[in-house]
């Protein structure tokens, strides 16, 4: 079959680097972003150290709490799977596993951040 | 490859097994096992979170983990990660803009954030001890 490819086409993404800086540099940016709200996160924990149910759910309802564990959990997820992949690519030789596993990663981080979202809407708003 | 037709015996890179554990290299490793545990440990706050927003039963048997000794063993190891992860991710972006890449001061580095992970971890327990 023809190939109507034209040859830079043919070899852009076969280097080592692949995309380049992207990957690394989201790393960064989630990274930077995950220093405050880990502190606040912890801070936070310690301050109200909310043990009972109703204790958890007045915590989590409050807005700031909302904005910031939101935040902390949906920033976490995307550096989490960043760093997994990683693993992934450096353990896992097999390239369907490889790529199987990676989507997996993705799939879990978005589903649970999602799934905390609808969480803390149904303490917040739901009655 | 045989030995035999090498023309020159160059050095090996030493491989793992035979390379003396350093500082530098257990700190590497270690930060990349803590992310890893880390990203558990996200998993079990999306189930905390949810498990609120859920019945009585459920935050009761989410609860009940935490507060067991298995439960309890898993959150401080998470406070370590945690702030092991943090500590050394605000080392390596020190490193990404081009500071503190000579050895002694990796070193340096190394055993501050050693420090200041054991002393974070031990004293949010102990202010959370405290504040039951």
């Amino acid at each position: 079959m023809a190939d109507l490819r034209s040859p830079v086409a043919r070899v852009r993404g076969l280097g080592s680097a692949k995309d380049g800086t992207h990957h690394w540099w989201l790393q960064r940016v989630t990274a930077v972003a995950l220093v405050p709200l880990v502190v606040w996160f912890v801070v936070s924990l310690l301050r109200f150290a909310p043990e009972s149910q109703a204790a958890a759910r007045a915590w989590l309802a409050s807005p700031v709490t909302m904005t910031m564990l939101i935040l902390a959990i949906a920033v976490g997820f995307w550096h989490a799977a960043l760093g997994v992949q990683v693993v992934i690519e450096d353990y896992v030789h097999a390239e369907g596993w490889r790529i199987g596993l990676d989507m997996a990663v993705k799939f879990i981080a978005a589903a649970l951040t999602v799934a905390s979202v609808v969480a803390l809407f149904r303490i917040a708003f739901g009655g | 490859m045989s030995t035999a037709d090498r023309p020159v015996s160059r050095p090996l890179s030493p491989h793992l097994q035979v390379y003396r554990p350093q500082l530098t290299s257990m700190l590497s490793i270690t930060h990349r096992a803590t992310g890893v545990a880390l990203a558990v440990g996200l998993v079990w706050l999306v189930v905390w979170v949810c498990a609120a927003a859920g019945s009585a039963d459920i935050y009761a048997g989410v609860a009940w983990f935490n507060g067991s000794i298995l439960g309890r063993i898993f959150l401080f190891g998470w406070t370590a990660c945690l702030f092991y992860h943090l500590f050394n991710g605000i080392r390596h972006l020190f490193w990404d803009a081009g500071y503190g890449l000579e050895l002694k001061d990796a070193y340096a580095s190394g055993w501050t954030v050693v420090g200041a992970a054991t002393i974070c971890t031990i004293g949010s327990w102990l202010i959370a001890g405290l504040m039951r």
